[in-house]
């Protein structure tokens, strides 16, 4: 049975007409085609889906679409949309992605990550960034973050000056 | 390096103009092709196959290779944007079309079991050539083997030079100039006279010229772009989640089905009850489809989201025939390995030197052990997927295939075998690859998509596996065991070097799946990959025999990043390690004693000890474990440092140094090494495939566990300054990860960890 679902996504209000338990994953990429959250294990365990709703990370596939009724949901393509994130920004000067399957859901985590702690710990990375990159972009992801954090801090002073 | 000039005189005009191309260059001359390689396309001016030149002054470059992650869409256009002088910004890449000349020809190369000690003889180099020529002749698009800039290294410098005679021969007939008043910068000919001419203007007149006299690449130390660790071309897309997977096609009227193979290899299906699956909302079909290519038959629902399609295959009650593998067992099947280490006869002899195994016999001692590694699955981050629309057209069809492929020919192949089209009757787009690691050089993640596709009549379907089908359909690492014999002589040193491998073989399956006609000769042919790693050791031991015994087994096995040297490594570099223990030597003083007249091999050995600061303190409870490893022609050193936390080993930092020839793209080089570190380290540390009644007992990631960043160790990659020809890069990493990391934990405990994954206890 569909029902209609609304939520914030990207800034824009949507309204899905939709069976209630479907994974927001899969509204996202099949019914709303926006590819750019990806599928990787249908449990929650890998983080190639990580969204974030209402500043938080969260594994969309495990997040049934009606359980963000009324919220705000950001996907990758809402990540800078108009000019690049810092996240994106330093992601690029540090080349992380080699493949890049998981990268959305790794600079999705990401920005959940400084969203809580702006200026994350190696401790802290570790304990919130538990997606799985196969091609092992890891230490460069943590330098990425370190970096885009550093970045972030920066235009918050300029911003108070 | 020695250079080579490559005349392509009448090149245009003859359209190929082979007869006035002579000596060693013709072969690649010929490869680089004229004006008329390249079928037309808007705004653009083929110059040959490889190189168009766009009206607003962008170029284009050809990739025969599939980009996987490794870097190949950046690595190899600059190899064309160096010739020409123009930043690789101004660069663009298109997918190969069919033509022989796109064929990898490097790859087969590979073909025989040459000790790498023998290879620069005249008949290595013949027999290397003529597979290499087979591989011309067979013209098969495949990335694999880590040869995608070997492949280019003498075709991609001279289509770019010789694109750039043509343009310079353009601007010299629209000035009457002379081509050595002429230079090239930015994208443009400029004369001395400070005259100036875009390529997008010259484009036109240059397609029509012919160019007189050889053309030379520039010489190494001209160049400005290669060597340079240019932005790659392919990471604005994949931060900004518009980089288009296969998974990710997405096409007016499309379904999304999913699948579930029979379970048990060899099985197939009794009995389909589709009435619960059919009730669920959403599903538009549910069906069977028969298994080729490797791939398993199955089931398969149709929806209009991928979620429904889930959901209803779940659904599905399902009888299979388990066949004759019902109570297949990978613990049973080690058993028989190990049985088969016994005795000295049937098996394949890869290496033998001086007196071989009858050297123990005259040995001061003998040191001795048994070695086994497990089935690996590959688990690419995107699991395995193809979208397929078969169109009816009055004349048997048109089929449209969206594939995730290291191999657009055996992917081409496989389409025509199973759809009974012919190659023209058929569209195959090659999108990004969410990883690859050899699992995607098969083709079986095609036959659902096509089976699908033909029943359903013109609407384009999306097949989209589970991380469950991924894992138990895979084509795993081959589970392999070895015995390990050496004889030392009084002072400890090693005169006599033994080994005895067991495991199945990968080639000749591969084949059979994906070339039917061609299953039964391979079986008589030795598969290099069984035991590469151990038979071509560099080390100076003047007595060699090193053998192996194809244990045919039921479970599918294939290609995973390094192939045989991905396990080999792992016995050949703990064995020495062990060595070096019994002889109460140093184990890096140990291996440099080995490698006397191995120059390249120790500068890589003691580039690594030195960066890691062998021999210096380190804190308490670490301690550092090396091995060395050539594969893919490249010289690769690890050094591991190790502590314990708990019961299980963790690894702090891993240094690499390596020999991989001429760099093109240092940083890449660094994220190949980086990765294929962290790839070998969740084998090493957790990665085991298991059969039991004839399933994979493994079905995600919470049994099938991989590093993640709290445990990934800081990677340092060293790179030997060198001016030879590129070797392989996208997989030498891997092999020595494990050795070195097992050496580390003896160091610290004295335990000797002789099985994969590393398990204290």
């Amino acid at each position: 049975m569909t029902t209609a679902t609304s939520f914030v996504l990207n800034g824009e209000r949507v309204v899905l007409d939709i069976e209630p338990a479907t994974p927001l994953l899969w509204a996202l990429r099949d019914q709303l085609r926006l590819t750019g959250t990806k599928f990787g294990c249908g449990i929650g365990a890998c983080g190639a889906c990580t969204v974030v709703v209402d500043g938080r990370a969260q594994r969309s596939c495990v997040t049934p679409v009606e359980s963000v009724g009324g919220h705000a949901v950001t996907t990758i393509e809402g990540l800078g949309a108009n000019q690049l994130h810092a996240l994106q920004r330093a992601w690029i000067e540090h080349q992380v992605p080699q493949c890049g399957y998981c990268q959305s859901g790794m600079l999705m985590a990401a920005l959940g990550l400084l969203n809580e702690h702006p200026d994350p710990s190696d401790a802290q990375i570790d304990a919130q960034i538990d997606n799985i990159c196969r091609c092992g972009t890891y230490q460069r992801a943590r330098l990425a973050i370190h970096s885009a954090a550093r970045a972030l801090q920066a235009s918050k002073q300029a911003e108070k000056k | 390096m020695k250079r080579r000039a490559f005349l392509i005189g009448g090149l245009v005009v003859a359209g190929g103009g082979a007869a006035l191309l002579v000596g060693a260059g013709r072969v690649v001359s010929e490869r680089v092709g004229g004006a008329d390689a390249l079928a037309p396309s808007p705004n653009t001016v083929a110059l040959n196959g490889w190189v168009r030149i766009g009206s607003d002054g962008l170029i284009t470059v050809v990739l025969s290779s599939v980009e996987m992650g490794q870097g190949v869409s950046t690595a190899l256009p600059m190899l064309v944007a160096e010739e020409l002088d123009v930043p690789l910004t101004m660069v663009r890449t298109e997918r190969a079309p069919w033509a022989p000349r796109y064929g990898n020809r490097t790859v087969f190369g590979f073909t025989w079991w040459f000790h790498p000690d023998d290879q620069e003889s005249w008949l290595a180099r013949r027999f290397t050539q003529m597979a290499q020529i087979n591989g011309a002749l067979l013209g098969v698009q495949v990335t694999g083997g880590s040869t995608s800039v070997r492949d280019a290294y003498e075709t991609l410098p001279l289509a770019g030079a010789s694109a750039r005679a043509m343009l310079i021969a353009a601007a010299c007939a629209r000035w009457s100039a002379q081509p050595q008043d002429c230079k090239t910068s930015e994208g443009a000919v400029v004369h001395v006279s400070g005259k100036r001419l875009s390529y997008g203007e010259l484009a036109l007149e240059a397609a029509k010229i012919s160019v007189p006299g050889a053309v030379r690449p520039k010489p190494a130390r001209e160049r400005k772009l290669v060597g340079t660790s240019a932005p790659r071309l392919d990471l604005p897309g994949k931060v900004t989640g518009t980089a288009i997977y296969a998974a990710d096609v997405r096409l007016p009227g499309m379904l999304f089905a999913a699948v579930r193979g029979c379970p048990v290899p060899g099985g197939s299906l009794a009995h389909l009850d589709a009435t619960a699956a059919l009730s669920l909302p959403g599903v538009v079909r549910v069906l069977a489809y028969e298994g080729a290519a490797g791939c398993a038959p199955g089931v398969a629902a149709i929806a209009h989201n991928s979620w429904q399609a889930q959901l209803a295959v779940s659904a599905c009650k399902v009888d299979w025939n388990e066949g004759a593998q019902a109570a297949l067992s990978s613990e049973q099947l080690l058993d028989g390995m190990r049985v088969m280490l016994e005795g000295e006869g049937s098996g394949f002899v890869f290496h033998e030197r001086g007196q071989g195994a009858a050297a123990l016999e005259s040995a001061a001692r003998l040191v001795q052990a048994d070695y086994s590694a497990p089935w690996l699955a590959h688990a690419t981050m995107e699991p395995m997927n193809c979208t397929a629309q078969w169109l009816s057209d009055g004349s048997g069809g048109r089929l449209k295939l969206w594939v995730p492929t290291q191999a657009p020919s055996f992917a081409l192949e496989t389409a025509m075998r199973v759809s009974g089209l012919t190659r023209e009757r058929i569209e195959l787009v090659v999108t990004q690859l969410g990883g690859g690691f050899g699992r995607r050089l098969e083709t079986d993640f095609l036959i659902p998509a096509i089976a699908l596709a033909r029943a359903s009549a013109g609407t384009p379907l999306q097949v989209q596996w589970s991380r469950e089908e991924d894992m138990a359909h895979d084509f795993y690492r081959p589970a392999a065991v070895c015995r390990l014999r050496a004889g030392l002589d009084a002072q400890g040193r090693v005169m006599a070097w033994v080994t005895r491998s067991v495991s199945d073989a990968v080639t000749p399956q591969f084949l059979a799946r994906n070339f039917p006609m061609m299953a039964t000769a391979t079986k008589y042919l030795p598969d290099r990959t069984q035991a590469e790693g151990i038979w071509d050791q560099p080390y100076e031991i003047p007595n060699r025999r090193c053998a192996h015994v194809t244990y045919e087994t039921s479970v599918p096995i294939g290609n995973w990043r390094s192939v045989g040297h991905s396990h080999m490594a792992f016995f050949a570099e703990s064995f020495i390690d062990e060595l070096a223990h019994a002889a109460g030597a140093d184990p890096l003083a140990y291996r440099q004693g080995l490698l006397a007249s191995h120059s390249r091999h120790r500068a890589v050995l003691e580039l690594a000890t030195q960066k890691a600061g062998w021999g210096q303190t380190l804190p308490a409870g670490h301690a550092l474990g090396v091995a060395l490893h050539e594969s893919f022609d490249t010289i690769v050193a690890q050094v591991a440092e190790v502590s314990i936390e708990g019961t299980r080993p963790r690894v702090h930092r891993v240094v690499c140094a390596l020999d991989c020839g001429t760099v093109i793209h240092p940083d890449i080089v660094a994220q190949q090494v980086e990765g294929s570190v962290i790839f070998a380290l969740s084998a090493c540390l957790y990665g085991e495939i298991s059969y039991r009644d004839g399933r994979v007992q493994q079905s995600n990631f919470p049994d099938y566990e991989l590093v993640r960043m709290r445990n990934a160790p800081r990677v340092e990659t060293w790179i030997i300054p060198s001016d030879a020809p590129p070797t392989g890069v996208g997989e030498p990493a891997t092999p020595p990860l494990a050795p070195a990391v097992a050496n580390a934990i003896f160091a610290l405990t004295g335990t000797r960890l002789r099985s994969l994954p590393l398990r204290l206890a």
